[in-house]
């Protein structure tokens, strides 16, 4: 279980977070939504380690993350898809994976992970020995989330995964994410600009808002509340 | 006919040095994107540190190792002390400490050893070879120099395509915070980049010393050449400094040879302006992303 | 460029006398201190200075032993060939290790001209300046096309290239030998040392005053905008390959010049008087005065021609032998530029400006002058040099980190403005 308490966070003189507190339990989705510079972004960097937190805790299995470096962390299991391109375009498709899970697993069972997320993603297979480089947005989007998935992550960020793909695609990539998060012990935080998909496969939702949680709450009463959503998720 | 193929071989020669050097500062290029313009001081350093053992009646291979060794020490030290502390600054920096280094040591060699060139033994005979009934312009120790450098080569080609280490240093290289992200120790690599040109540079140093005239400043034509080897060559790639150093090689042979001794650094000024005019694009456009 | 843009328009505004003090100004409110330093005629006030200027070093030349007037001298010329490296490296951006390169061309051509045609003096050097000027033309050329570290071998190249063409066509050069150049005869009965040391101190100032009107120009905005960002430069419809050119031409002018100036304080002009070691120590010197700043050249030609001295008298307090003792200076040259690099990028000119800024704010007063900046102000980083006569400073501080789109991705801008301390942890080793 993730527990997020107290959290703040400044760039300078910008308070990106302000006291941010909320759960995200194991098994489930939890997205966190909230309009552009919400400090959604901000939330997950803090988590694994890239930027440095003022104030507050973030314990995972009991552990506190906070103040540990971004590649402890990441050896722990935190897996982080970060906003926008997170794939190294310089190496295929196969190293960006092999990388991954480099940390995380023996050589065999690296092999096996591999072959595995191929077989779920079956386009990325067709371009295993291909630069990253010449994947189109979408194919990039599935092998930074397959990326993700190979290293077996018990807390796993994901930020805007959603962004410029098509709805057809989107269904799908949240259809994985649902299915793999279903009876594991995996902890999901989907950060989602795509409010409506991110609530239909999470199961609890934070609302951000200029830094401050203004909703917490189980995804299907944050879908169902007219204001909330107008005022904060734009539908 | 036989001065071209004596240029040619002694170009050969020449530009495995070249590429050694170059191999350095492609290493450290692609790891922290800096030129290192202290390379060849560094190089000079260890080449003096060896000469030093050898005079104390250490043996020679002994001396060489111990020489590569301390160029390993020698750019890991220069990494963490040095070149981290101007991480995210403007790129002209890093330029100007490597310069201020590259002064520090020469002055500090020149100090400790004076600036009159020394003798630096050879590992094998350096008369030419005798092909026929003709002595070419290629001995013994350039076998060596060729085997050395070809050796250092494919030890690199090796690391860095066949090992998980070398993946990491490849990675960390383009993406440094994704890759810290995958839990990579991005720091430690880089300094093990800056340690193994470290080493690639000594190298180049032991073989340089013997056939040019040992002084504080013997490698600082070298580290020029190098640059244009390595520029030549994309400053990207290894293979890109082993072809630029035999280009460089040649080119510059060919100039002292066919146009006058003196004129070597001229003529490797005109390589490396067509080289630069020819694919500037390719030199220093690349994807934001690299610049992490 | 906004900044810049509104300085401009408080042009017009500014009020008082050309020589109007800066700090006269300090009850006019918040604004004024940006419209007092630039007055409506900077021309002007810039040559009553160098009047001034030039009144004192002859005052104070006169009062100096020959020793010291040589010494002064070399401090002038050095300050004409950093006033130049300044405009290219600090305010343009373009990095050179050839600035000695240079300085060679301009001593070879006033050293031929004197021996095979006798023209003026004055001739001379502009012809020395005009040389070097030419060359500078041919060498920006490909030189628009590179920038830090490229541009920084290229240059380093030229400064090993040029000086063996010299030895190779010995007949015309002199060889080791060198050619011979004549210093000015003395009007009446100044001596020969003072004489030349007054014109390279006036020479000195005279090139000041020009390249300070030259960064107030639409070039010198040019050359920052370029600097600063030159997709952005480019945009806003600055030439940018024409800029990077002109500005290697004032460089290289000015390294002619200065070049010349060492032939007929050296007496003679050979090879050995331009090593790569001479390009190395004018970049140090130009960023450890204070890149981009012109007062800076002052500190660096100070530094470039003192230092060896006090070394040498350090070295001889440490009793350390004669082959050692050479070396103290280079030594403590390339330590005191890594430290100061590592440690306060600003060199002299920037740090003071820092302490000044520092004590002003300590006052609680805004109206310190040209010491106190909206943005130098809180000391919060140390940035990079700063403009004669209050331009702004090296401006361009990378963000170190943005989103993840752009990932510490701007840390290649040029300039040597270290960032802004964030709290993003870029440490990787735990
Ligand atoms: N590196 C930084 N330096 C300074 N301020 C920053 C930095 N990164 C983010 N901020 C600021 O912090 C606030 C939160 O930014 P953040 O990127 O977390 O927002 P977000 O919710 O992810 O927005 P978006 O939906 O647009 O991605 C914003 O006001 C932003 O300007
Ligand atoms: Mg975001």
């Amino acid at each position: 279980m993730l527990e997020v308490r107290e959290l703040s966070v400044g760039y300078g003189p910008v308070t990106a977070l302000h006291a941010v507190s909320f759960d995200a339990l194991p098994g489930t989705i939890t997205a966190v939504l909230g309009a552009n510079g919400a400090g959604k972004t901000t939330l997950l960097r803090t988590l694994s380690g890239l930027v440095r937190a003022r104030h507050g805790s973030a314990r995972f299995a009991g552990d506190e993350l906070l103040g540990r470096p971004v590649e402890t962390i990441a050896r722990a299991g935190v897996a982080h898809v970060p906003e926008g391109r997170g794939i190294i375009e310089e190496l295929t498709v196969a190293e960006n994976l092999e990388l991954a899970a480099l940390w995380r697993l023996g050589r065999r069972d690296r092999r096996a992970a591999i072959a595995a997320t191929f077989e779920t993603l079956p386009r990325l297979g067709t371009f295993r020995d291909r630069r990253a480089s010449g994947l189109s947005g979408g194919e990039r989007q599935m092998l930074a989330v397959g990326r993700a998935l190979v290293t077996q992550p018990r807390l796993l960020l994901l930020d805007e995964p959603s962004l410029g793909l098509a709805p057809l695609v989107t269904a799908q990539l949240m259809a994985i994410l649902a299915d793999k998060t279903a009876g594991s012990e995996m902890v999901v935080v989907l950060v989602e600009q795509n409010a409506r998909s991110a609530l239909s496969v999470s199961t609890r939702a934070v609302v951000l808002d200029l830094g401050e949680v203004v909703a917490d709450d189980e995804s299907a009463a944050v879908a169902a509340d007219v204001d909330l959503r107008r005022h904060y998720l734009g539908y | 006919m036989t001065l071209f193929v004596d240029y040619s071989l002694n170009g050969v020669a020449q530009g495995m040095i070249f590429a050694a050097l170059a191999l350095a500062l492609v290493l450290i290029f692609r790891a922290t994107r800096v030129v290192n313009f202290a390379q060849g001081a560094m190089a000079m350093m260890t080449t003096f540190g060896a000469s030093t053992l050898l005079e104390h009646g250490v043996g020679y291979w002994w001396a060489f190792v111990a020489a590569l060794a301390i160029g390993f020490v020698l750019g890991a030290l220069v990494e963490v002390l040095l070149i981290r502390r101007l991480e995210g600054r403007s790129e002209l920096n890093p330029v100007i400490v490597t310069i201020g280094l590259l002064v520090v040591l020469e002055g500090i060699a020149g100090a400790v050893y004076g600036n009159s060139s020394r003798g630096f033994p050879a590992a094998y005979s350096q008369t030419g070879l005798v092909i026929g009934h003709t002595t070419v312009d290629f001995s013994h120790f350039d076998v060596f120099v060729l085997v050395a450098v070809v050796v250092l080569m494919l030890a690199n080609l090796v690391l860095f395509r066949a090992t998980s280490l070398g993946l990491q240093m490849r990675a960390s290289a383009y993406a440094r915070e994704m890759s810290r992200l995958l839990g990579v120790r991005v720091g430690r690599l880089l300094t093990l980049g800056w340690a193994l040109a470290g080493l690639a540079g000594a190298l180049a140093g032991l073989l340089t010393a013997p056939t040019s005239s040992f002084s504080p400043y013997f490698m600082d034509l070298d580290l020029v050449y190098a640059f244009t080897a390595a520029v030549v060559g994309g400053l990207e790639s290894p293979v890109g400094a082993l072809v630029g150093g035999l280009v460089t090689g040649l080119c510059i042979s060919y100039v002292g040879g066919y146009l006058g001794s003196g004129l070597e650094p001229l003529g490797a000024l005109a390589l490396l302006i067509i080289a630069l005019m020819a694919r500037p694009k390719g030199l220093f456009a690349r994807p934001p992303a690299r610049m992490v | 460029m906004a900044s810049l843009d509104a300085s401009g328009t408080a042009r017009g505004a500014g009020a008082g006398d050309a020589i109007d003090a800066p700090g006269s100004g300090r009850a006019g409110g918040s604004r004024t201190p940006r419209r007092l330093r630039l007055p409506r005629q900077p021309m002007l006030r810039h040559l009553a200075l160098a009047a001034a200027g030039a009144a004192l070093c002859y005052l104070v030349t006169s009062l100096l032993s020959p020793y010291n007037d040589v010494l002064a001298g070399e401090i002038g010329l050095y300050v004409v060939a950093l006033a130049g490296l300044s405009v290219l490296t600090g305010m343009s951006g373009q990095i050179s290790l050839g600035h000695g390169a240079f300085m060679a061309v301009g001593a070879y051509t006033a050293a031929l001209l004197a021996n095979h045609t006798g023209l003026d003096l004055a001739l001379q050097l502009l012809a020395a300046a005009g040389t070097a000027a030419v060359l500078g033309a041919v060498v920006g050329l490909p030189a628009t096309r590179l920038r830090g570290p490229y541009l920084a071998g290229m240059t380093l190249l030229l400064a090993l290239a040029l000086p063996p063409i010299a030895d190779r066509w010995n007949s015309l050069f002199g060889g080791d030998q060198g050619l011979v150049t004549t210093p000015p005869t003395a009007p009446g009965d100044l001596n020969a040392q003072q004489w030349l040391a007054d014109i390279e101190l006036w020479l000195a100032i005279l090139t000041l005053v020009v390249v300070a009107n030259l960064v107030r120009s639409r070039f010198g905005r040019a050359f920052r905008a370029v600097r600063d960002d030159e997709v952005a430069a480019a945009l806003a419809g600055v030439h940018v390959a024409r800029t990077k050119v002109i500005a290697f031409v004032v460089a290289a002018a000015c390294g002619g010049l200065a070049g010349g100036l060492l032939g007929l304080t050296t007496g003679v002009v050979s090879t050995g008087e331009f090593p790569l070691t001479l390009s190395i120590q004018l970049l140090a010197a130009m960023v450890l005065g204070g890149a981009g700043s012109l007062v800076g050249a002052w500190w660096g030609a100070v530094l470039l021609v003192y230092l060896p001295e006090w070394s040498s008298s350090l070295a001889g307090d440490l009793q350390l032998g004669a082959g050692t003792s050479a070396y103290l200076a280079t030594i403590i040259f390339g330590a005191v530029l890594i430290v100061a690099m590592i440690a306060a990028p600003g060199g002299i000119q920037g740090s003071l400006r820092l302490c000044w800024a520092y004590v002003g704010s300590r006052r609680g007063g805004a109206g310190t002058g040209d010491a106190v900046r909206g943005d130098a102000v809180g000391g919060d980083a140390v940035r990079s040099g700063a403009m004669a006569g209050g331009e702004r400073p090296l401006q361009d501080r990378a963000p170190s980190s943005g989103g993840p789109a752009a990932p510490r991705g701007a840390a290649g801008s040029p300039g040597s403005a270290p960032n802004v301390q964030s709290n993003e942890s870029s440490n990787s080793d735990g």
